[in-house]
C-alpha cells in the first residue's frame, strides 16, 4: 500500500480555532488515556465540541468510541490527561457534569419492569426537578406516548425503546447529549425522524455528541471524527474528512466484477476495492498508479470506469486500513 | 436423522466444562462449600456439648461438698467458673447467659449427708437451649447418685443402697418445660431475616448490572450513599412485616412467652435487618451476576445457620468455631431475641450483643462502599 501518512489526529486548528464570533466549546479534552488491564483502548484523546453542533463520532467496532463518551461522562476516569466538558473538569467534577448533561447508553438501559411513566418519573426524580409531574406529563405528550404511558417500558419496539431513552435524557433539560449509537437496529424511517429531532435540538443551542455506524448519518453531523485503535485518525467537517485524505476513486462498472477485484487488489497503487452492487470502487492515493492500475482492461468497451468523488465510506476504509498498518 | 450424536454430545459437555472453568467464584463455590461444611459438621459440630461454663454456690464448706464440685468437673460436662455467694449474683449470670448453671449446695448439706437425710442439692440451668442443657442435667442425675459413694464409705456404706444420697432439684429457668419451641422460634427469626434480607437486596444490584440498567443510575447525579441506603429501606419494610408474622405466630400458635420489652425486641430486629441489608448490598457490589450473589449468599448462610447455636448449641464447638461465630451476627441476634422474650433483659443486659452486630454492620459498610462503583472501571 502507498504509505500515506494519516492526518494529524490532534487538534484541527482550521474551523476550530478561536475565530471571533465563534459558539464557545462545550467539551475541550486533551491527551485523555485510558487503560484497561494492559490495553491501552483510548490513546491521547482529544476532542473540541462547539456549542449547537451535531458531533459525530466514528469508527470500527472496539475502537475506543463508548469508552471516550464514557471518559466525557464521568462514568470513567481517565489515566492521565485533561479538559473539560461544560466548563468542568472531566476528572475532578463528574458530578456537576453528571447534573447538565443527557448520556443515553448504546444498549436500551431504562426499566423494563416499570411502565412508562413509571421510568420518566423516576429519573426526573434521580435530577431533582422542581416540577416534576409536569415535566413527565409534556415528556409524555411530546412523544406521542400519552396513551401508553402505563405500559411496561419492555414491551415497547426498539424504535419506541430509542425514542422513549431520548426523552429519558432530555427531561432535565441537559446543554449537552453523549448518544451512544442510538440508532442501532432502529429502523430507517424511525431513524429518518430521530435525526430530524437532533438537528431540532442543536438549533435550539444543545450540543450533541453521537457515535453510529451509519453513513448517513455521519453524513448528517456538522463535524465528525474517526477513531481506529483507540486513536482519533482525522476530525473536521465531512467535506474536510474527505479532503484531508486526498483519495482518488474510480467507479469501474462492468461484468465480473469480483474476479476483476482479485486482479486489482494485488496491482501496486490500489489502496482498496469497495463493491457497491454492479460498481466497484478503486481507490488510491497516487492518480498515475491508478490509471496504470486500470489500464489491464484496455480497451475493453463492457467496462465503464468513471473518476468520482471518494465517498465518507471510502474514506473511512481508507482510514481503517492505515490505522491497522500503523498500530497492529 | 435424529439419532444420539455423540459428537454433539461431548460438544455440549466441552462447553458446559468451558463455562464453569471461565466462572471462577461457581468453580470456588463447587469446592468451598463440600470442604467448609466437612469442616464444620466434622470439627465444629457437637450436638452432646461438654465443657458447660458453671457457677457454684456452696453455702458448705465441706468435703463432700468439695467432693461433688469435683465430680461435677470430671464428669466432662461441667467447667466451673465461679464461686458464688449469694443468689442475687446467681441470678444476674443466668441472666446475661455467662453461665449455663448455677448449683446451689446447702449449709446443712453435709449434716444431712451425714444422717442419711437426703439433702437437697438445687441446679439451675439456663434453659433457654434446651438441647444444650439436657445432657448435662442428666449427667448431674447420674452424679447424685453415684458421686459420693467413696465418700460415704466405711462406717456410712449403709447409705450406699436404696434412693441416691442427694436430691437433685433442677430448675430449669426461663422454659420450666424444657420447650423446643422457645428456642426455635427465635432462631428461625433470625435465620429467615438472614435469608431473604442478605439474598433479596444481593440480588437487587447484580439485577441492575445485569439488565444494563446500572450504567443508567451512574450517569445520573445519584450518590452511592443514596443509592445504597435508598435500596435497603424497602426491605427492611418487608423485614419487619415478616417478624411481625414470625411473633404473632410464636405467641398464639407456639405460646412462647413474651417476658421483655416490645419495642426492645423491635428495635434489635431493626439493627439484625439492617446488618443483613448491608452485606447484602455489599455482596451485590462484589458479585457479577445474580448467580453469584446467590452463591456468596449460601456461604454466608451456611455458617450463620450451624455456628450460631440455632440448630447446634453455641456452646458445644471448639474455641475456634466459638470464636468465628461470635463474628456473625446470627449468633449474637438469637441471644437477644432469648433473651428479650424468655429472660425479660433489659437494654442495659444487651449492649454485648449489640455492639457486635453494630461493629459488624461499620465493618461491611466500609467493604461495600469500596466496592460499590461509581465509575465503571
Amino acid at each position: 500500500m502507498t504509505a500515506v501518512v494519516a492526518a494529524p489526529p490532534d487538534t484541527n486548528p482550521d474551523g476550530t480555532g478561536g475565530s471571533a464570533g465563534q459558539p464557545p466549546l462545550v467539551i475541550d479534552v486533551h491527551g485523555l488515556n485510558k487503560h484497561f488491564g494492559d490495553k491501552h483502548v483510548v490513546r491521547d484523546f482529544s476532542l473540541q465540541v462547539r456549542r449547537g453542533e451535531i458531533y459525530g463520532f466514528l469508527g470500527p467496532n472496539g475502537s475506543g468510541k463508548t469508552t471516550s463518551i464514557r471518559m466525557l461522562c464521568g462514568l470513567l476516569t481517565p489515566d492521565s490527561g485533561s479538559g473539560t466538558c461544560l466548563g468542568h473538569d472531566v476528572i475532578r467534577d463528574t458530578a456537576a457534569i453528571k447534573r447538565e448533561i443527557g448520556y443515553m447508553t448504546q444498549r436500551f438501559s431504562l426499566w423494563e419492569d416499570l411502565t412508562i411513566r413509571e421510568n420518566l418519573d423516576f429519573v426526573a426524580r434521580m435530577y431533582s426537578m422542581p416540577e416534576r409531574a409536569a415535566t413527565v406529563q409534556s415528556a409524555l405528550t411530546e412523544l406521542g406516548l400519552d396513551s401508553r404511558q402505563n405500559q411496561l417500558a419492555g414491551s415497547l419496539s426498539g424504535g419506541w425503546k430509542q425514542r422513549l431513552a431520548l426523552a429519558a435524557c432530555m427531561l432535565h433539560k441537559p446543554k449537552l447529549l453523549l448518544l451512544d449509537e442510538p440508532t442501532a437496529g432502529v429502523d430507517p424511517k424511525a431513524r429518518r425522524e430521530f435525526w430530524e429531532e437532533l438537528h431540532g435540538l442543536a438549533e435550539s443551542g444543545l450540543s450533541v455528541l453521537v457515535s453510529t455506524h451509519y453513513m448517513d448519518e455521519a453524513e448528517r453531523c456538522h463535524r465528525l471524527a474517526y477513531l481506529a485503535y483507540g486513536r482519533l485518525m482525522a476530525t473536521g467537517t465531512v467535506d474536510e474528512v474527505i479532503h484531508g485524505q486526498q483519495l482518488i476513486t474510480y467507479a469501474v462498472t462492468g461484468p465480473d466484477l469480483s474476479a476483476l477485484s482479485q486482479r486489482l487488489r494485488t496491482t501496486p497503487g490500489v489502496g482498496q476495492i469497495t463493491p457497491f452492487g454492479n460498481t466497484i470502487h478503486v481507490t488510491g492515493r497516487n492518480d498515475a498508479a491508478l490509471v496504470a492500475a486500470l489500464a489491464v482492461l484496455g480497451g475493453d468497451s463492457r467496462y465503464q470506469i468513471e473518476r468520482i468523488d471518494a465517498t465518507l465510506e471510502d474514506v473511512f476504509i481508507s482510514l481503517m486500513n492505515d490505522a491497522t498498518d500503523n498500530f497492529q | 436423522m435424529n439419532t444420539f450424536s455423540f459428537t454433539r454430545w461431548y460438544g455440549i459437555i466441552l462447553k458446559e466444562f468451558i463455562q464453569l472453568k471461565r466462572d471462577r467464584l461457581t468453580f470456588g463455590m463447587i469446592i468451598g462449600i463440600p470442604v467448609m461444611q466437612l469442616l464444620l459438621f466434622g470439627f465444629a459440630i457437637n450436638a452432646d456439648p461438654k465443657n458447660l461454663p458453671a457457677a457454684v454456690l456452696s453455702q458448705d464448706n465441706s468435703p463432700y461438698a468439695r467432693s461433688f464440685v469435683r465430680a461435677m468437673e470430671n464428669s466432662g460436662y461441667f467447667r466451673v467458673v465461679r464461686q458464688l455467694d449469694n443468689e442475687a449474683q446467681a441470678n444476674e449470670l443466668l441472666a446475661h447467659g455467662d453461665v449455663q448453671f448455677v448449683a446451689t449446695i446447702p449449709a446443712d448439706f453435709s449434716r444431712k449427708l451425714a444422717r442419711g437425710e437426703r439433702p437437697q442439692l438445687l441446679l439451675e440451668a439456663d434453659a433457654t437451649d434446651p438441647s444444650a442443657t439436657n445432657n448435662a442435667i442428666g449427667a448431674m442425675q447420674q452424679l447424685a447418685a453415684t458421686a459420693l459413694i467413696r465418700d460415704l464409705a466405711g462406717p456410712l456404706a449403709d447409705q450406699n443402697p436404696g434412693p441416691p444420697p442427694i436430691d437433685l432439684r433442677v430448675h430449669r429457668r426461663y422454659n420450666p418445660e424444657g420447650i423446643t419451641a422457645y428456642n426455635i422460634v427465635p432462631g428461625l427469626l433470625g435465620t429467615i431475616l438472614t435469608m431473604t434480607m442478605v439474598l433479596m437486596t444481593g440480588l437487587a444490584m447484580t439485577r441492575e448490572r445485569e439488565r444494563g440498567t446500572f450504567e443508567n443510575l451512574l450517569s445520573t447525579p445519584a450518590r452511592p450513599f443514596e443509592v445504597m441506603t435508598g435500596k435497603i429501606v424497602p426491605y427492611i419494610l418487608i423485614g419487619l412485616i415478616q417478624v411481625t408474622l414470625i411473633f404473632l405466630a410464636a405467641r398464639f400458635v407456639f405460646g412462647v412467652p413474651m417476658k421483655g420489652n416490645l419495642l426492645l425486641l423491635y428495635s434489635v430486629v431493626i439493627l439484625f435487618i439492617a446488618a443483613n441489608l448491608t452485606l447484602g448490598i455489599t455482596f451485590s457490589s462484589v458479585a457479577r451476576n445474580q448467580l453469584q450473589a446467590m452463591q456468596m449468599t449460601f456461604f454466608f448462610f451456611l455458617p450463620s445457620i450451624l455456628l450460631s447455636g440455632f440448630m447446634f448449641p453455641f456452646r458445644g464447638m471448639p474455641e475456634w468455631a466459638q470464636w468465628l461465630s461470635n463474628l456473625l451476627p446470627l449468633t449474637h441476634f438469637l441471644l437477644l431475641v432469648r433473651g428479650i422474650m424468655l429472660k425479660g433483659n433489659e437494654l442495659h443486659e444487651l449492649w454485648p450483643q449489640i455492639w457486635p452486630i453494630v461493629a459488624f454492620m461499620l465493618a461491611v459498610i466500609l467493604i461495600g462502599l469500596r466496592f460499590y462503583k461509581r465509575t465503571l472501571d
